[in-house]
């Protein structure tokens, strides 16, 4: 992977980011704070590893995504949009009565959504089995997951865990978004994980750890995932909630609040700048 | 058809049986030999994962394998399918509409002995609150079966309630019928109807020659397709005979005699008497005492019967 790749997927994950602010914004609701933490994460998937037809979203042989943490839902609509799943400007209309961007992803809805997701816990499992019955219909795809962190104390992702060990499935590649920060406050005090990775290892999992906002770790990560045989893989990404927009940055208030105006036009012309500093340090390579 | 069996019998063997000709897989959480799926699993062991004593992920497993086009069923104890995994079955299986052919079986207190946790009198209820979702309780073993290969035809979920007691065979397999939203008219009548659904209908039947030795003419109908009701059939019994007794091995809050009077106040109101649990739990005991104690038996059926008549 050239540094030119890296940028051009930086630069998608921040244009990501304008939309979460801008659809947020536009609706006066939304989860921005969760949204923002895993734009590196969807602009590696969609724009660099996922083999999927966004003429053909509902192709069989493509690989899939659950966004099991669904209420960061701006995040994933907006990736989808920049892939071309359908147009930008039904960003401005999210959770608006007569769009088809429900306020969790619904995969009736949205061309590219390949699960609907919203209520915690539940994204592994519907993972595990799209993983089965790839194996069953002896297809190659891939299964990608998103777990939050403090979606992590739910007792059904450990049964998906148990689940996706004992059947082998190294079609499986789960990201747990370890933003450290829940809607209560921080996860270590609303009810501590303790040692997550460990957790997932003791289970039967691959586990690797990277930096959440590094491209390059992040596809290096789903490169050694893709390259283990007999279990699945656990990505464990430290991230920074609200990333990219410094004052939205390790601030669980913004979980569940939309920016107002003031604070969108802050946040949008950080961005903005970001893209800028991102094509200057391009263009003097 | 044997003269009595179990419609957790008849699930297995319809599986194991219709395996060649329909493409599903089937889960099971821990219960294969008591759900009988291992009839399935014996015969296809790669079309059957037990997902062990995780219902939930059972569930939204289910859901993910469907999301691919591939029919599949998860069967577990009703207690623990509608019960412990509702929240599964509503967001993950029926808010997105997928192919998921849910079993539950031990339904109903007449399980007997293991107790109030165990016996589900609430699944029906629970089920046919969710949208979209078809709900069946078969009354036999060949109602089981014809039920098992309805749903295989039907695009979407399904849920199915068998229960754990052998029971006499009402049907004749060679001639029934059954489609999805159509109840059977099992006995003519123009005094009073009941109508029953799973395995109460035999006691309905019973009770059906207990009042015509009485004098009184009943209309017996099982309503095994509790969603989509059969509309048509209960207006006509409403209009037709002097009023409707309601027989359910379910809590009577939300089950069948609350499917039945939705429809007759709103067309065409008669009086209902409702034969089940009433709004109490279940305790362990052997099935016929536990059918007089809470009175799921021919004689609470004949009583109501001529209370209504007579009122």
């Amino acid at each position: 992977m050239t540094d030119k790749k890296i940028a051009a997927l930086k630069k998608t994950s921040i244009n990501i980011k304008r939309h979460v602010i801008e659809s947020t914004y536009s609706c006066s609701s939304g989860h921005p704070g969760g949204s923002l933490s895993i734009t590196d994460i969807l602009s590696v998937l969609y724009f660099s590893v996922m083999n999927v037809d966004t003429n053909r979203p509902k192709w069989e042989d493509r690989d899939r995504l659950v966004l099991s943490k669904g209420h960061t839902a701006p995040a994933l609509y907006g990736a989808l949009a920049e892939k071309g799943f359908f147009g930008r400007e039904e960003l401005s209309r999210l959770r608006q009565c007569d769009s088809f961007l429900q306020g969790h992803p619904d995969m009736n809805k949205v061309p590219g959504i390949d699960m609907s997701t919203g209520s915690l816990g539940q994204g592994l499992s519907a993972a595990n089995g799209m993983a089965i019955a790839g194996k069953y219909m002896k297809k190659d795809y891939h299964v990608f997951c998103i777990l939050g962190d403090g979606e992590s104390q739910e007792g059904q992702v450990w049964e998906a865990a148990m689940t996706a060990a004992h059947y082998k499935l190294d079609n499986i590649i789960a990201f747990l978004d370890h933003n450290g920060l829940q809607i209560d406050g921080a996860v270590d005090e609303v009810m501590s994980l303790g040692a997550i990775d460990k957790k997932f290892e003791a289970f039967g999992w691959h586990v690797i750890k990277v930096d959440g906002h590094d491209i390059a770790q992040l596809l290096q990560a789903v490169d050694a995932a893709k390259n283990t045989q007999g279990m699945p893989t656990l990505i464990l990404c430290k991230t920074i909630k609200g990333q990219g927009v410094s004052f939205m940055e390790n601030r669980v208030e913004w979980h569940g609040a939309a920016p107002n105006k003031e604070q969108r036009d802050m946040a949008i012309a950080e961005l903005e700048q970001k893209i800028r500093d991102l094509e200057v340090l391009h263009h003097a390579e | 058809m044997q003269n009595k069996m179990s419609t957790r019998k008849a699930y297995g063997m319809a599986l194991a049986e219709l395996g060649e000709k329909y493409d599903f897989l089937v889960l099971d959480a821990d219960l294969s030999k008591a759900t009988m799926t291992k009839m399935f699993q014996d015969v296809y062991p790669q079309r059957f994962f037990n997902m062990g004593i995780a219902e939930c992920d059972m569930m939204s497993t289910a859901a993910g394998i469907a999301s691919c086009g591939k029919m599949v069923f998860a069967s577990t104890f009703a207690m623990f399918a509608a019960g412990r995994a509702y929240e599964q079955i509503r967001n993950s299986i029926a808010y997105p509409r997928l192919n998921v052919k849910i079993g539950g079986t031990h339904g109903g207190l007449l399980i007997g002995e293991d107790g109030g946790s165990h016996q589900c009198i609430e699944d029906l209820s629970i089920m046919r609150t969710l949208p979209g979702f078809v709900v069946l309780a078969p009354a036999d073993a060949v109602e089981a079966r014809a039920v098992v290969e309805a749903a295989m035809n039907y695009e979407g979920p399904v849920y199915m309630r068998f229960g754990r007691m052998d029971v006499p065979v009402i049907y004749d397999s060679n001639t029934f019928k059954f489609e999805i939203g159509k109840a059977t008219v099992l006995k003519e009548g123009c005094d009073v109807t009941i109508i029953a659904v799973g395995e109460m209908v035999y006691e309905a039947v019973k009770a059906a020659a207990v009042l015509e030795d009485q004098g009184v003419a009943a209309r017996v109908i099982d309503m095994c397709s509790i969603k989509p009701i059969d509309a048509d059939i209960i207006i006509k019994a409403a209009k037709e005979t002097q009023g409707i007794v309601t027989v359910e091995d379910h809590n009577v809050v939300g089950g069948l005699g609350s499917a039945v009077s939705e429809v007759v106040t709103e067309k065409y109101p008669v009086k209902i008497r409702k034969v089940g649990v009433k709004d109490t739990f279940g305790r362990s005991g052997k099935r016929p005492d536990l059918a007089a104690y809470y009175g799921l038996d021919v004689e609470t059926i004949v009583k109501n019967a001529n209370d209504l008549l007579s009122k």
